[in-house]
């Protein structure tokens, strides 16, 4: 008979994956949907009352932004944040709609490994890192690595996600964004989704420039070569400096929602668009 | 360096079974409550099954449609998908908490109700939720707001926009409710009669209620489009699962293991007995105790599977050698239709200009958000079955056949109907909660899960339509020829109403000289394809109205004065060769967009002039006829009133509401042919024990048939009035307690012998509408009456990635007389969404998208500003001259809109639905 434990504490819950491989549920919005009307196999893990895993913290003497693994994407949409976290907010409103996105946590999200996770692109693009917690202490892995294929990810057993956290973006000017493309408005799989991050240098040019996309790979990617071009440029005429080429980085499938051809090509088409709104949000 | 959260002891999280029971503490609408709850139970099953409160709905079980949208903490959350265990120290707040107490509604729910915003009120509790969490942030919110915050919940019937006004303006001064005085019910916008408890979320559908310690029904479905199965040692799996009293399968079947809405065509097993034809046909069904069912594995009920090869499409279907769906319908062929008039293929020399296209359109899946549910029970030699339906009669019949028991042995009790849209016709969960009950004698219920909704009852048919058209210079229609095939799926269904309609249908409303044209419904192993809102009409319109567009262009004509010039009009023959004297609206209805039309493609064009090419505007228009009842086949309502000495003037109304109205709109009528008001009217919902046959909700017929039993119904028990009174046929009638009057004549009805049924006066009449029937050539008088209708659509299309948004629709509508135009606004806002779906985004996958997250249907954001224009060319058969509106209000939508984007764009997508990706291919391919 499978078993259901609450944590109390991050250690109970620790200690409880230490005794073997658990479900973690917290929001519940991917763990119900997957369970169907099947009986409960795995024992689970309730994680849903660690308080001190909610909330989003700056914590400048660690260079970062921490979103405790508990932060909903409605904590997200509220919270007041830096400029380049514009494209997280973003993508938060296109997280189902409003009752998924007050119950499901960010974290959770990046767990459920899923290739049209909509906050997984947004994290790229802002180089965020992932904060697992256990039997060997707390490690950080960035992002891209820890998800590492469609439904996988680099948790291993005992370990438990404890937030999500983004590098502080410094004092230079920096803009965001994110584009969902998707068959209706709300509660819809992206077909595929952009988020863009640039952040300028003193001399105006850009500094730093990250563009991920997602639902086009089994995990969201970024598309580097475009970001090396993007590199040392003047925020005008951006989406010129799109290449065709870019979309090799990508690759899409097949599915019910749109076909691979359309995938590479939308893609790109919503990388310029987001180049272009960046430009705008920067004049 | 990073904050280590590590602290305290490191005290053993306590573990439970999942199966056993925490104590939680949480905040119920404003109450403490404490209760002992399975961990992992879902927090709807929790309000529903363990407190009781059922006006928080199920629809999908997996945040996908909103329905059970509740407050924790103060926000919409989907309670589906929050662990009991979850709840302790929660505030949670259900719809009914909402309400003020004593059933006061609250404002919000008094501007649902007065809007029209709740149609059959399954979503109506999610939508509040979700509504009331924003009008606490922001009293008086933008449409914007409202969508956001609405976004969440799928709506099913109204198109969302009287839903979007009523929360916009809950906060100010309601409108006055509409009332009538006697005689003047016909035209008032009266609240929906049974809308307080939709709006309260005390409607009782078929997962609502159910007799005390019944069993629980689960049905084992087949995993594969077509299988040989054995069963192992059931008696075995019995004894191993206490709390499992028995399964059911083919051999308990005590009549006869077959059941059809056609019922010399009926073919389809309550069980499959062998070979499983379809993914997800019921082969077995597991009854237990509740508990155990709940936590039962259904995968380890012994059955061994062999996969055979399946025919999932017409073509495979068809060709040589494929295997028999049935062996007595050779080459998978179920029926053909045909309409010929004149000589085509002698006639279409003679056109100018000649345009053909080949079409197609998927499966649609009518996703109302109420799965299917009900429960029955043995009552001596009788069964009780309720649950939601749209046909009683047709059931009660099909449920005596397969229990072998005769017709006034079983009583079918509708529940309130979360939408049907034509699906509910046939039987579904009926069988197993009647045989469960029936072998157990205890009462026996069933809920179907979104998955077991959509995988297994009937779908819109798939359709390959190809047709031509020809046209003189002048414009005039010289010849049509039109060849359908339609995917029927495993069994008949109602597959020989869609080869019938649509060969009568897919000329569209206009006057064809020669014509001819042909369908055919092919089996294949996939879900039966059934009724859905228009019966393959939708998928003709979408040709026919298409090509009328290229035709138009071909020869220089403006695109609406083509449809004119050929408009169908009084005195003129159809392609059945019928001719109407009196009732055809078509060109009133074309005549009523020219306005709309001319200033929106002035509208477009300026868009146009003024764009970088990206994004493109188009308006497209389209016309439409559906005939009213069944097609040249009897098709008979029958209303009761009665009158106790009381004084209570009781309607026996059959026609079962399934969020269209029929309640309110029957009433009204009634309640004007008779002369009284409305709300001295006490209703009898359907019943097949207490109310008369008011035939199916089906076919657009109950305003027009069963609103006409209404009427002589209501005429009958006036004529016993007068006769009495010896008063004057105008006389005006007025009842005041036991007494009624006209003029000053009185008759106490106490001094009347009250009849078995109680009632001191009683009148019950039938209308069948007058039809004949079709000759081989398809000949003949297929319906009493048409209802009309022509659509204008105005899009905007993302040309770089062939995105569709749909900024308007124009819908005029030909309804003969609009007894009720809240309610027909309702059917034309939630019919042409629908529309909406079928063209840009709707299509069922068998074994591949049977949620609502792979299957989509639009939400508040995807649905247009709509504008009804009502037309009111009375029909002479029709109750006040009111025709059929419930159908009608789909066909035209999806070719108006496809007409749009060929305007925008040039290209025109013949396969359905316009997904992104297939608008950018076109696009592509168009240069």
């Amino acid at each position: 008979m499978a078993k259901y434990m609450r944590a109390r504490s991050l250690d109970q819950a620790l200690e409880c994956l230490a005794r073997g491989p658990c479900r973690i549920i917290a929001g519940g919005t991917d763990v119900f949907p997957a369970l169907g009307d099947k009986p409960i196999r795995d024992d689970i893990l309730d994680i849903s009352g660690l308080c001190a895993l909610r909330g989003i913290t700056h914590e400048p003497e660690a260079g970062h932004w921490r979103l405790g693994a508990l932060t909903t994407w409605t904590d997200v949409i509220r919270a007041d944040l830096p400029p380049w976290f514009d494209g997280l907010k973003l993508a938060a409103r296109e997280v189902g709609a409003v009752q998924i996105q007050n119950a499901g946590t960010v974290a959770g999200n990046v767990c459920n490994a899923s290739p049209a996770a909509d906050g997984t692109a947004a994290l790229l693009a802002l180089e965020a890192r992932v904060e697992v917690s256990g039997p060997q202490g707390l490690r950080l892995m960035p992002l891209g690595d820890f998800v590492t294929g469609v439904r996988r990810t680099a948790l291993g057993p005992g370990e438990l996600v404890t937030a999500v956290v983004v590098p502080d973006g410094g004092a230079d000017p920096g803009v965001a964004d994110f584009l969902k493309l998707g068959a209706r408005h709300y509660l819809v799989i992206s077909i595929a989704m952009v988020s863009v991050v640039l952040r300028l240098r003193g001399d105006g040019v850009i500094g730093r420039a990250a563009v991920a996309v997602g639902s086009c790979s089994p995990v969201a990617r970024r598309l580097t070569a475009l970001e090396a071009r993007l590199t040392g440029r003047a925020p005008r005429a951006l989406a010129a400096l799109v290449e065709a080429a870019d979309a090799d980085e990508l690759s899409p499938i097949d599915d019910v929602r749109a076909t691979a051809d359309y995938r590479r090509e939308a893609a790109l088409t919503l990388v310029r668009r987001s180049l272009t709104r960046c430009e705008e949000a920067l004049r | 360096m990073t904050l280590d959260l590590r602290s305290g002891t490191a005290l053993e999280a306590a573990a439970v079974d999942v199966t056993g029971t925490v104590d939680v503490s949480f905040t119920l609408n404003g109450r403490s409550v404490v209760l002992a709850v399975e961990p992992m139970r879902r927090l709807t099953q929790v309000l529903r099954e363990q407190v009781g409160l059922t006006g928080t709905k199920v629809g999908c079980d997996a945040g996908d449609c909103g329905a059970c949208t509740v407050l924790m903490d103060g926000e919409p959350v989907c309670a589906c998908m929050v662990q009991a265990a979850r709840l302790d120290g929660a505030t949670v707040e259900t719809v009914e908490g909402l309400a003020e107490r004593d059933g006061l509604p609250h404002r919000l729910q008094q501007a649902f109700l007065r809007f029209g915003a709740a149609q059959c009120g399954i979503c109506t509790p999610g939508m509040l939720m979700s509504a009331v969490a924003l009008l606490r942030r922001c009293p008086h919110p933008t449409e914007q707001q409202v969508k956001d915050a609405l976004g969440g919940v799928l709506c099913r019937c109204t198109g969302y926009s009287k839903i979007i006004q009523a929360v916009m303006r809950a906060n100010e001064q309601l409108p006055e409710a509409a009332r009538a005085e006697a005689g003047t019910a016909v035209g008032c916008r009266l609240d929906r009669l049974d809308g307080l408890a939709k709006v309260l979320g005390t409607d009782i559908f078929g997962a609502d209620e159910w007799p005390q310690d019944s069993l629980v029904v689960r049905v084992v479905r087949s995993p594969f489009h077509r299988a040989r199965f054995r069963f192992g040692d059931l008696d075995g799996f019995v004894a191993r699962h206490p709390g499992v009293v028995c399964v059911l399968t083919s051999a308990d079947i005590p009549g006869r293991n077959l059941h059809g809405v056609i019922a010399p065509l009926a073919d389809q097993p309550v069980f499959a007995e062998g070979e499983a034809r379809f993914k997800g046909e019921a082969v077995a069904a597991v009854v237990g105790e509740d508990a155990a069912m709940r936590h039962l594995d259904l995968a380890a009920l012994p059955v061994e599977w062999e996969e055979l090869p399946a025919v999932l499409t017409p073509p495979e279907a068809l060709a040589e050698g494929a295997p028999a769906v049935h062996l007595a319908r050779a080459g998978n062929v179920l029926v053909r239709g045909l309409v010929r008039h004149g000589d085509p293929q002698a006639a279409m020399p003679q056109a100018d200009a000649v345009v053909e296209g080949s079409y197609s359109t998927g499966f649609i899946e009518h996703a109302y958000i109420e799965p299917e549910a009900g429960w029955a029970r043995r009552v001596g030699d009788r069964i009780e079955i309720a649950a939601c339906t749209q046909a009683p009669y047709m059931d009660r019949d099909d449920m005596a056949a397969i229990l072998g028991l005769p017709p006034e042995a079983v009583r079918i009790i509708p529940t309130a109907v979360g939408g049907g849209f034509g699906s509910k016709l046939d039987l579904s969960l009926q069988p197993f909660v009647a045989l469960a009950a029936w072998k157990t004698g205890r009462p026996a219920r069933i809920v179907y899960s979104r998955t077991e909704s959509m995988a297994t009852t009937t779908k819109r048919h798939p359709s390959a339509v190809t047709a031509r058209i020809g046209a003189r210079r002048d414009g005039t229609l010289v010849a049509m020829e039109f060849e359908g095939v339609f995917n029927t799926g495993t069994y008949a269904s109602w597959g020989p109403t869609v080869a019938n309609r649509v060969p009568v249908h897919a000329s569209g409303p206009y006057r064809h000289p020669n014509y001819e044209a042909r369908s055919v419904a092919v089996h294949t192993h996939t879900a039966p394809a059934g009724a859905f809102r228009g019966f393959g009409v939708p998928q003709s319109a979408v040709a026919q109205e298409t090509l009328f567009d290229e035709l138009a262009d071909r020869i220089g004509m403006d695109r609406l004065e083509f449809r004119l010039l050929n408009a169908l009009d009084n005195g003129v023959q159809t392609v059945t060769g019928q001719v109407f004297a009196q009732g055809v609206g078509i060109r009133r209805c074309f005549e009523a967009l020219r306005e709309p039309w001319r200033t929106a493609r002035a509208e477009a064009a300026a868009f146009n002039a003024a764009s970088d090419g990206r994004l493109r505007r188009g308006v497209g228009v389209a016309g439409m006829w559906y005939g009213c009842g069944n097609t040249s086949l009897p098709n008979p309502s029958t209303i009761r009133l009665g009158i106790t000495a009381e004084g209570r003037v009781v309607l026996h109304q059959g026609a079962v509401d399934i969020g269209q109205g029929s309640n309110t709109v029957v009433t009204q009528v009634c309640a004007d042919a008779l002369g009284l008001p409305v709300e001295q009217f006490t209703l009898v919902g359907a019943d097949t024990d207490v109310t008369p046959d008011a035939g199916k909700t089906s076919a657009s017929r109950q305003t027009f048939v069963s609103g006409k039993a209404a009427y002589l119904t209501g005429r009958a028990l006036r004529s016993q009035v007068l006769l009495r009174l010896n008063a004057a046929p105008d006389a005006r009638l007025t009842l005041d307690g036991p007494c009624i009057r006209a003029g000053d004549r009185v008759l106490d009805l106490r001094t009347l012998e009250a009849d078995a049924r109680g009632y001191v006066l009683s009148a019950e009449e039938t209308f069948d509408p007058p039809t004949a029937p079709l000759d081989e050539n398809g000949q003949g008088e297929p319906y009493a009456a048409f209802g009309w209708g022509a659509h204008l659509a105005e899009v905007e299309v993302d040309t770089d990635l062939g995105r569709v948004r749909v900024l308007r629709l124009v819908c005029a509508h030909d309804v003969g007389r609009a007894v009720n135009p809240t309610l027909i606004e309702g059917q034309v806002e939630g019919g042409s969404a629908q529309g909406l779906g079928l063209a840009l985004m709707e299509e069922f996958i068998p074994g591949r998208t049977e949620n609502l997250h792979d299957y989509l249907i639009p939400t508040a954001g995807d649905v247009p500003e709509v504008r009804t224009i009502l037309i009111e060319e009375a029909d002479a058969h029709g109750p006040f001259g009111a025709k059929g509106i419930g159908e009608q209000v789909l066909i035209p939508t999806a070719p108006a809109i496809l007409n749009a984007i060929r305007d925008a764009t040039g290209v025109l997508v013949r396969h359905l639905p316009v997904t992104p990706d297939r608008l950018r291919r076109a696009l592509r391919e168009q240069g």
